[in-house]
């Protein structure tokens, strides 16, 4: 069976991000989220990600970075050819491995 | 620890939540506040709805919402709390007349009258849309910004509601895990909103977005209130199954179909529904709970296609009506590898919505004083079987009702830290990890396995025993699962709550399920194939000392 790989950064709060690798079953038309969501169910619960409606392409709660480019990974496909590398989203404080605080300041308790 | 005072507490901030945020405001509530497992405005199934919405306004017949209530208690298979349905019908049409007025974008004839199209089970051209497959973003949209201009509420994303507080026999508020800390926070509330949406998350083909786990249903039984019409769990006839479709919501086939007369075909390229004793002639309205039965049914015949669904087939329309019915749709779709003028699609039933749910009365308060509901979270009004289009009309109609009537509600007892505090130490103890065995990310997937195949849309009693009693296990497993360290947006945290909740769901519905000996609308069992007239009666599910029970309706 053909496999993906994606290379994804670690790590919680202020900490140095590390790169995990992992292997993925590829499946043609599969996406980096559902990879993500293999890999929580398959290898790694404590992975953190941030999505909602999973399919719709509505919620834009999955975008992180992919390959340096910031894309939603309910879209993004997967390949076989090259291990994807994937980050949470630039420019934000991260909270754990994919999530970004996107939340708007007045949605969180100080 | 975090304490907040609020007079309304909502929690679930999709179309239904949201509503109810804006109709608290509107009528006098001080404080509002709006949660939400997700970010405010972006999760639960409104934003997801690329359908219609079904409303009276005789834009284009001469409709009437007596007749949109006919239709609806037709299509509920005589178990619709009917005073819920009427005020679901009644009220449809101001509902949507407003967000018009708040530039939802309703699509509109020339003539300037919004666009009204028969949607199957309706007797007129009643249901209204935004093109092209965008009525549940626009609404989301029209919602999220009447939100952000009422000073009143205050949104908090994130945040995981574990638990109620009830004193002296009333709900007082609720304790939550802020996800992004791992924090426990306590809310003292003078009135309760739930408005969780649906459990169709807990199956594993689902149209759900990832936070309608049952967790409000869960919420509501362990505070002391009654759920009702439990085992009627709505699978959407023909969500999409292959090939592999991305950027689109799974049911967005269902307008096309009746638009185009999109052909159901079954492996060997023939049309079935015919043997289930629905001629559509050329109008393509069977209702959902026959289409899925006819499906389902061929599949288990062995005449399924390739992936185990049926074809939906647009191979005889003309390119031209092609194009113009999909739009911009057409160039997403070929991203796909989807060209409906060459090739079919295959489709499958998919868990879409759920009919039961906690029971209201006509102001939505549930049996528990100070505890509402609203939206999907409902149960009644849609009987055995919605009809297609009521799902919107229902998020907005109760939350304007729960939202007015707990904006009037009075402290019925105040906040008692001493009944929350083992729902915020049961939070404290687990959020730095366990350690354990098991996951209850790898249980999620096992619960929705095992309801997909036992608890969907054919059912048997064998089947239905074997999964409760797995399902109990997984209940007894809890408390020695592995949960891993960490306080900031801990997923496996998370996910120990999410089973938890699930589980409790999924109970209530097997458990109504077993009970029920007949075959109605979304119950369909092989066991007992045929209504039983003498069971056109609800069932309802509360939670005693010894457990869950069911027991039928006076």
């Amino acid at each position: 069976m053909k496999t993906a790989r994606l290379k994804i950064c670690r790590g919680a709060g202020d900490e140095p991000g590390r790169y995990e690798e992992f292997a993925v079953p590829f499946e043609d038309g599969a996406t980096v989220l559902d990879a993500l969501i293999w890999i929580r169910v398959h290898r790694d619960p404590s992975l953190a990600i941030r999505y909602s409606c999973i399919n719709a392409n509505v919620c834009k709660e999955c975008t992180i970075a992919i390959e340096g480019r910031v894309l939603y990974a309910c879209t993004t496909r997967l390949v076989d050819d090259r291990v994807m590398t994937l980050d949470p989203l630039p420019g934000k404080a991260r909270l754990r491995d994919l999530v970004a605080e996107t939340r708007p300041p007045r949605e969180r308790i100080e | 620890m975090t304490h907040l005072d609020t007079d309304v507490l909502i929690v679930g901030a999709g179309g239904a939540g949201t509503y109810a945020a804006i109709s608290a405001a509107r009528s006098g509530a001080g404080s509002i506040l709006l949660l939400d497992k997700s970010l405010v405005g972006r999760g639960g199934a409104t934003i997801m709805a690329q359908m219609t919405v079904a409303a009276a306004l005789a834009e284009e017949s001469d409709d009437d919402w007596r007749l949109h209530l006919n239709d609806t208690l037709a299509a509920g298979r005589g178990l619709c709390d009917e005073a819920l349905a009427a005020i679901l019908c009644e009220e449809a049409p101001a509902r949507m007349r407003e967000m018009g007025e708040w530039q939802v974008g309703w699509a509109r004839r020339d003539s300037g009258r919004i666009a009204q199209v028969t949607a199957p089970g309706h007797s007129r051209p009643r249901c209204c849309y935004v093109d092209f497959l965008n009525t549940g973003p626009a609404v989301a949209a029209t919602l999220r910004r009447r939100v952000s201009r009422t000073d009143a509420i205050r949104r908090l994303s994130n945040l995981i509601v574990t638990d109620l507080v009830t004193a002296d026999g009333a709900v007082v508020g609720a304790v939550a895990l802020d996800a992004a800390s791992g924090e426990p926070v306590t809310i003292a509330a003078a009135a309760t909103i739930i408005a969780t949406g649906g459990l169709t998350r807990i199956y594993r083909r689902n149209s759900a977005s990832a936070n309608m786990g049952g967790d409000g249903y869960a919420l509501a039984l362990n505070a002391g209130a009654q759920l009702v019409d439990m085992e009627f769990v709505q699978f959407f006839p023909i969500g999409h199954l292959a090939p592999r479709l991305v950027g689109m919501d799974p049911i967005m086939w269902d307008p096309f179909r009746y638009k185009l007369g999109g052909r159901l075909l079954d492996g060997r390229g023939e049309e079935f529904l015919a043997r289930y004793g629905s001629d559509e002639a050329g109008v393509y309205t069977t209702p959902r709970d026959i289409a899925t039965y006819a499906i389902v049914s061929e599949v288990a015949a062995g005449r399924g296609s390739l992936h185990g669904g049926v074809f939906l087939s647009f191979e005889h329309v003309p390119p031209a009506d092609l194009a113009a019915a999909f739009g911009p749709v057409i160039e997403r779709l070929a991203k796909n590898g989807i060209n409906l003028a060459r090739a079919p699609v295959e489709v499958s039933p998919i868990a879409h919505y759920h009919m039961g749910g906690i029971a209201v009365d006509e102001r939505m308060a549930s049996t528990v004083p100070g505890l509402f509901a609203a939206g999907e979270a409902v149960g009644g009004a849609n009987g055995a079987n919605r009809l297609s289009g009521n799902a919107i009309s229902e998020a907005l109609v109760f939350g304007e009702r729960a939202g007015r009537f707990a904006a009037s509600a009075r402290r019925l007892a105040g906040w008692s830290a001493a009944a929350a505090a083992e729902h915020v130490e049961r939070i404290r103890s687990l959020a730095d990890g366990c350690k354990g065995d098991g996951s209850a990310t790898v249980l999620l997937e096992d619960m929705r396995g095992l309801m997909n195949d036992s608890v969907g849309p054919l059912r048997d009693a064998p089947g239905l025993e074997r999964a409760l009693e797995r399902l109990v296990e997984m209940r007894d497993a809890l408390p020695s699962l592995a949960i891993n360290p960490g306080r900031e947006f801990n997923a496996s945290l998370g996910d120990w709550f999410e089973l938890r909740a699930s589980l409790a769901a999924a109970e209530a519905v097997i458990r109504a399920a077993l009970a029920r000996h007949e075959s109605r609308g979304a119950h369909q069992r092989t066991d007992f194939p045929n209504s039983n007239p003498g069971l056109a009666r609800c069932q309802l599910v509360t939670m005693g000392e010894s457990g869950m029970a069911v027991r039928w309706a006076q």
